[in-house]
């Protein structure tokens, strides 16, 4: 585990109760590392998430985030995407309140003229510069996916950390969102990690896997950690999905 | 209607309701936009125990019930947070053990207290300096935590987003605990124990229904809180109806008239 890890995971166990929802993850993910987190549901992929941003406690092992625990992280280091699932639609805001919260670190109460700008650019990055003055109640799950992405991208974090960006998003969407993070890594040797369950996306654009169902079954460059074997073992079968591992043309 | 403002108990009638309406408005935008609307009944229904308490001892209720009050709000962030029992379970679990120890403690009293029923129905026009300077007091507290408004909003439209940008979640939900605590007690001495969540509910809700922004619906639903007390006053005496009823009726109105105008517009 070098010291320069900017995800630095030791045999981390996390429980609920008596459950063990993590049993013994280990991984490091370095600058430039774009590490796909694939699991069956209630694989404890969300709480693996939560781990690395300090809002679940490890209660054996280390999670060290740019080697310091979770919680005295930086929080300007890390940009965060939920799952757009958990939004409060309810919530009175427009899209450009939520992109400024990733500057501000709280809710803001007024938007100056310059925050206005930088809100409106992050969003334009995104391709959604149309949405920044819509209210969060009539965006698409796809529109708001960009709104979180435009969130997490303006404080130019060197840590993403996506959960499921592309659930519930179309496939052209999808691909968009992809190139989008790969422009932004390529840009500023970031390192990506992503919750996902799209298995295909993983295999091509993801530089690691990490296959988890409470314990970790594989970690490594996809070919090898999504493996027959592993993703048996991990799914316990394994459906189309492995067809189109093989019949996709290797990403270029 | 302007010699009644020379009398000293309208004075003090109005400059409370006007105090007290724009506070429970200020908390009421983040109880509705929280869903605790259930959190607010709750700790109302959990002060007339602590004033309970005060007949019994026979001093002002007001100083047994806010400390009370605090008590039974923290005990319930307390149980909520350790995660071993929802919120609303935790509400219903403290509330009831205020009421049941509030109705010992007024059987405990041998002489006959007709003040617990003022409690119930609030008394703004009994309203002492005393109560007055306890609301200046939780006026001035409020203003030194409005800078957490930012912290509040945020935590309020997604805990975890916040909690993972560093905002101290816990620390700051225990805090606004202890002040929607203290801001019911002083709205219960107004409106009563069984009216107080339309303080917190209605004008926030009203605000919700005309804005589109977190801190619009914040300053609309303290401009509302504030003008339903002056109006819902004003209408209580030129009518001769009780005060604290005849505040929330007008909240009703101000709340129906924005449903009605917001239904117009929206598909």
């Amino acid at each position: 585990m070098s010291s320069s890890a900017a995800v630095a995971v030791n045999e981390l166990v996390v429980r609920r109760g008596e459950h063990r929802v993590l049993d013994g993850i280990t991984f490091d993910a370095s600058a430039g590392d774009f590490v796909a987190v694939i699991g069956p549901n209630g694989a404890g992929k969300t709480t693996l998430i939560k781990a690395l941003l300090g809002l679940v406690s490890c209660d054996r092992g280390s999670v060290r985030v740019f080697g310091t625990p979770p919680p005295e992280t930086d929080p300007d280091l890390v940009g965060y995407v939920p799952q757009i699932k958990t939004l409060d639609r309810s919530f009175p805001a427009r899209a450009a309140d939520l992109v400024l919260t990733g500057l501000r670190h709280r809710w803001p109460f007024y938007t100056t003229t310059t925050e206005q700008v930088r809100a409106e650019e992050a969003l334009e990055r995104v391709g959604a510069g149309a949405l920044a003055d819509r209210a969060l109640s009539t965006l698409s799950g796809g529109e708001l996916q960009r709104v979180y992405l435009a969130r997490s991208l303006i404080r130019t974090p060197r840590l993403l950390v996506l959960d499921e960006p592309a659930t519930g998003v179309d496939a052209a969407g999808a691909t968009d969102v992809y190139g989008l993070l790969e422009d932004y890594q390529a840009a500023h040797q970031a390192t990506i990690v992503m919750v996902t369950h799209d298995w295909n996306a993983a295999y091509h654009h993801a530089t690691h896997a990490l296959l988890i169902d409470a314990q970790q079954i594989s970690f490594g460059p996809p070919p090898e950690a999504l493996d027959e074997r592993c993703l048996r073992k991990a799914f316990g079968h394994i459906g189309h999905a492995h067809a189109m591992l093989h019949t996709v043309p290797p990403h270029d | 209607m302007i010699e009644v403002l020379q009398l000293p108990f309208m004075q003090r009638a109005l400059l409370a309701g006007v105090l007290v309406g724009g506070l429970a408005s200020y908390y009421g935008v983040f109880v509705v936009q929280r869903r605790l609307s259930f959190l607010g009944i709750g700790l109302s229904h959990a002060a007339f125990g602590g004033v309970a308490l005060g007949l019994l001892l026979g001093t002002n209720p007001m100083w047994t019930a806010l400390p009370f009050t605090v008590v039974v709000a923290l005990g319930i962030d307390a149980v909520t947070q350790r995660g071993a029992v929802s919120g609303d379970t935790a509400i219903g679990v403290f509330f009831s053990v205020a009421i049941a120890l509030g109705v010992v403690f007024l059987a405990l009293k041998d002489t006959y207290t007709a003040d617990a029923f003022a409690y119930l129905f609030g008394s703004i026009l009994g309203v002492r300096p005393v109560d007055l300077w306890i609301i200046g007091g939780i006026t001035v507290g409020t203003l030194a935590v409005v800078p957490l408004w930012g912290r509040w909003a945020y935590a309020t439209f997604d805990r975890d987003l916040a909690q993972a940008d560093g905002v101290p979640v816990r620390r700051d939900d225990a805090l606004f605990s202890v002040f929607l605590a203290v801001t019911i007690v002083a709205a219960v001495k107004i409106v009563g124990i069984v009216l107080v969540a339309a303080f917190l509910v209605i004008p926030a809700a009203a605000a919700r229904l005309t804005t589109s922004t977190f801190h619009t619906m914040t300053m609309v639903a303290v401009i509302l809180g504030i003008a339903t007390a002056v109006g819902g006053l004003a209408g209580s005496y030129a009518l001769d109806i009780p005060s604290g009823a005849t505040i929330v009726l007008t909240q009703a109105v101000v709340f129906f008239g924005a449903f009605l105008l917001r239904g117009g517009e929206r598909g």
